[in-house]
């Protein structure tokens, strides 16, 4: 690993540090009842309102269409996160001291399963709050009508337009794993164009 | 629209013709102001399109609806009514236990007045978008509102005071609100004859402290000689510390006014020094005086009022303290004592004068130095009237009131006689343009227009008559205001718009100034109303005696409880509904069948008390009143009375199932 590949490590682990502050998605929600607009924000351990009481009433509203509320204390994967996350960073900041080639690689892949994973989850979930209804209480009830919004762009749910966005936290993981890719690539690249007869030594003495 | 002028030149010339043989001095007066302006340019300007928003807020008072109305400059759309001295059934104030304490004085509950100058609290001399202040005209109180929620916060009563017309008006820091009688009284008020009024009635000048929320007092009151107080302006810059009031019925008669007080040649204008005075009191030379009444704040927590009573005020009297104040002789039954941005002219209109007077501050003070006397009333030193005097307005129509200015060197009097604006120039005293007003104009307002930072884009007429303006309504007409665009050399008028009750004075601010502060609702988790349900697990029913208390919470599209059985004939029920909303625009009305008190308007995250007393047994729908949402209709339930003494049990419940064809299952 040459040191500009450790720093683009180093560099990855603090873009992944920062998804513990920065929310990492946002789901909006726009009407003509609301035209100032409802959001949820995605953070890494819970989901808020983008203003003060916009989960709440994001919660009343759902009733109408039996949709279960909203409690980021009932979504495991929020107590969960945080900690995969840190083993994460732990292996980047691991591998950005020891220049470890293993280590870089291990980091990438599991990053990458890391963050497959999650975005699947976070379908998932989006899947279950549009389609698990309660079809008893339910107010509104619309033959073949669910409500899952998008993992990414926009979609019209009855009178409000959903719109999902990363949020600063969701772009910080993303360049973080795009940084993945180049640190690989600059790794392997030279690691390929060295002659077949040397074994593979570790490069950076060569630096 | 090329026609629209010489309409307009042709109506005026008409009604010159008819007008001339009542007032031919107003209509050639009025010709200098004949409108050029065509339609579409007016409606341009006062045009705010679908989804944009006006520039100032206007604060209309209401005269005797006893209200406060706002409107959006320069559309003249009418945004709300805020409830101050009168109940309000549409939305409860004055019905509701919370609210019904605000209207609470030394003669009992009186819920109604007559609201006459809105001020808005000052800092620097300048409009700063905190409070509005607003008088009661018939039973003397000042009220603050809140311009954050735009609800009345806190009504004080005025002792000793007739009449609280001369009120309020604000100092360039909020140090005091002054309020003065119109009516002179006996102080302290006793059964005497009427005949004794010189003998025995006084007039007082309240100086109350309101720039602390919920702790308006009167700090002390001068009792001053018989006479009408009326209209003041504090003084700014050089004349800060300084009040400056009008006077009238010098004569002090107390019968046919009209005629028995335009007797005198000149009557007052009152300058007060109330630093001097407010040094004087401390130096212990006012006297507390038992007295009672009233003073009544909304409590921020649980958004319901109290009251309470005082007994007891601060009295001093001139003789007291000598330098305090002085009389400035002013032709002729004063109204306005107007001060202009730069704090050197006070500017008196005066009803039936010919002139309109203007004082100066300096020569004022020289006056003083000069001891310029011609007498002395009551311990008051009387100036010469040319001592103080730095010009006067020659011609300037018929029935001058009221004087407000634009910043650039131009003073702007209302006349209500000739039913004109009349342009005039600070320091020339010359005339340079006239607006006809329709019709009988009294106050004008220009948005900061009485303080040191006038924004003199528009002025608004607020008129007395409107006769052939608006459509007919049978024989009580619309009221009105004008709005006039006095940017330019020459007054434009630009709109006419209807207002509720008499338009009698207003104040304006920009828009920018408090918009961004409005609050859009309660947060429940901060409720402290001792009845408060934050939660529908919180809410039920108990029976104290002969009280029943329900605790009740309103939500999109329901209330919990909403059946409730045992109340009996002879109970009081206490409906205490929480709207449980934690967003903008989403109040819940509360009403319930025969309720012979009113109903609730209650606002998100707050609590509301209703009292309903049965009359008869049956079943009573109750519903929510403001269209909450799409199941609004659905938002009801029912309340079941029973005869007294029934075994029927107190029950309260809210049905968790959907209906099915054999009931709740």
């Amino acid at each position: 690993m040459t040191r500009a590949v450790r720093l683009l490590v180093a560099l990855a682990a603090l873009l992944m540090a920062s998804a513990y502050v920065l929310p990492l998605w946002r789901v909006g929600l726009v009407a003509p009842q609301y035209p100032e607009g409802l959001g949820m924000k995605i953070h890494i351990n819970t989901v808020t309102g983008v203003k003060e009481m916009d989960l709440q009433s994001i919660n009343g509203l759902n009733h109408y269409i039996g949709m279960k509320r909203i409690e980021p204390d009932a979504i495991p994967e929020l107590r969960f996160m945080p900690m995969i996350l840190g083993v994460v960073i732990a292996v980047a900041v691991l591998a950005a001291a020891t220049a470890k080639r293993a280590l870089l690689v291990a980091w990438a892949l599991g990053y990458w399963g890391v963050c497959a994973a999650g975005l699947v989850d976070f379908w998932k979930w989006e899947y279950e709050y549009g389609h698990d209804l309660d079809t008893v209480h339910a107010i509104m009830k619309i033959e073949g009508m669910t409500y899952q919004p998008p993992l990414i762009g926009s979609k019209q749910l009855l009178n409000f337009t959903a719109t999902s966005w990363p949020d600063w936290g969701g772009v910080a993981l993303m360049l973080a794993a795009l940084l993945a890719a180049v640190a690989l690539w600059m790794t392997f690249r030279r690691v390929a164009a060295l002659p077949r007869a040397t074994p593979v030594l570790p490069v950076e003495a060569h630096a | 629209m090329a026609s629209t002028p010489i309409r307009t030149i042709t109506t005026l010339g008409a009604a010159c013709l008819i007008g001339a043989t009542v007032l031919g001095y107003a209509c050639s007066a009025r010709q200098g102001g004949v409108q050029t302006l065509t339609a579409g340019d007016a409606a341009q300007r006062v045009y705010v399109p679908p989804g944009s928003m006006d520039e100032f807020y206007a604060f209309l008072s209401g005269g005797f609806n006893g209200q406060v109305s706002v409107y959006g400059l320069p559309s003249g759309r009418r945004l709300k009514t805020i409830p101050v001295f009168s109940q309000y059934p549409e939305n409860g104030y004055g019905y509701s236990e919370e609210t019904k304490p605000m209207l609470a004085t030394s003669y009992g509950q009186v819920p109604w007045d007559d609201t006459h100058h809105p001020a808005l609290s000052q800092t620097n001399g300048e409009d700063d978008g905190r409070w509005l202040f607003i008088n009661a005209n018939n039973t003397p109180r000042i009220a603050r509102i809140d311009l954050t929620r735009m609800e009345t916060d806190e009504i004080l009563e005025i002792p000793n005071a007739g009449g609280n017309h001369g009120s309020p008006f604000v100092t360039a820091n909020s140090e005091y609100v002054i309020a003065s009688t119109r009516f002179s009284v006996p102080v302290p008020n006793a059964d005497v004859p009427i005949g004794d009024f010189k003998k025995r009635f006084k007039g007082q000048i309240a100086f109350v402290t309101a720039n602390e929320p919920g702790k308006m007092r009167v700090a002390f009151q001068m009792i001053v000689p018989g006479f009408n107080y009326d209209l003041a302006r504090a003084g700014k810059g050089p004349s800060h510390g300084w009040f400056f009031l009008s006077s009238y019925n010098t004569e002090q008669a107390n019968s046919l006014l009209e005629v028995n007080a335009s007797q005198n040649d000149k009557d007052f204008v009152a300058a007060v020094n109330w630093k001097a005075l407010e040094a004087c009191v401390k130096d212990g030379k006012g006297k507390p005086t038992p007295v009672e009444y009233m003073h009544n704040v909304m409590d921020p927590f649980t958004r319901a009022a109290r009251s309470e009573k005082i007994t007891s005020v601060t009295e001093v009297v001139a003789a007291d303290c000598p330098g305090s104040i002085y009389f400035m002789p002013t032709p002729k039954s004063p109204h306005g004592a107007d001060v202009d941005p730069t704090g050197e002219y006070i500017v008196a209109g005066g009803k039936l004068a010919s002139v309109i007077p203007v004082h100066s501050f300096s020569k004022l003070q020289k006056a003083i130095a000069d001891k310029a006397f011609e007498g002395n009333l009551d311990g008051i030193p009387v100036l010469k009237y040319e001592s103080t005097l730095a010009g006067e307005v020659k011609n300037p129509g018929l029935g001058p009131l009221h004087t407000e200015f634009d910043g650039k060197g131009y003073a702007y009097t209302s006349f209500f006689i000739s039913s004109e604006i009349v342009k005039w120039k600070l320091g020339t005293w010359e005339v340079v343009d006239r607006a006809p007003t329709y019709y009988s104009v009294g106050h004008l307002m220009i948005p900061g227009g009485g303080t040191m930072k006038p924004a003199g884009k528009y002025a608004v007429a607020l008129n007395k008559i409107t006769k052939d303006r608006y459509l007919p309504t049978g024989p009580e007409l619309t009221q009105s205001a004008q709005l006039y665009d006095i940017s330019g050399d020459k007054m434009k008028l630009l709109l006419d718009f209807p207002t509720e009750g008499e338009p009698h004075y207003a104040q304006a601010i920009l828009a920018s100034k408090i918009r961004e502060q409005q609050v859009r609702f309660f947060k429940v988790a901060e409720n402290r109303h001792p009845m408060v349900a934050r939660a529908e697990r919180e809410t039920g029913v108990n029976r104290e005696g002969k009280v029943v208390h329900v605790r009740m919470t309103a939500i999109r599209s329901h209330f919990a409880p909403d059946n409730i059985e045992g109340v009996q004939v002879g109970d009081t029920v206490l409906f205490h509904v929480t709207n449980l909303e934690q967003d903008w625009d989403i109040p819940h009305g509360f009403a319930i069948m025969g309720n012979q008190n009113g109903e609730l308007l209650i606002m998100p995250g707050e609590t509301r008390t209703l009292r309903w007393v049965p009359g008869k047994a049956g079943v009573y729908p109750m519903y929510c009143t403001d269209f909450c949402s799409a199941l609004h209709q659905e938002m009801q339930g029912y309340v079941r009375v029973s005869p007294a003494g029934s075994t029927v049990a107190l029950t309260a419940t809210l049905s968790k199932g959907p209906v099915t064809a054999g009931g709740n299952k």
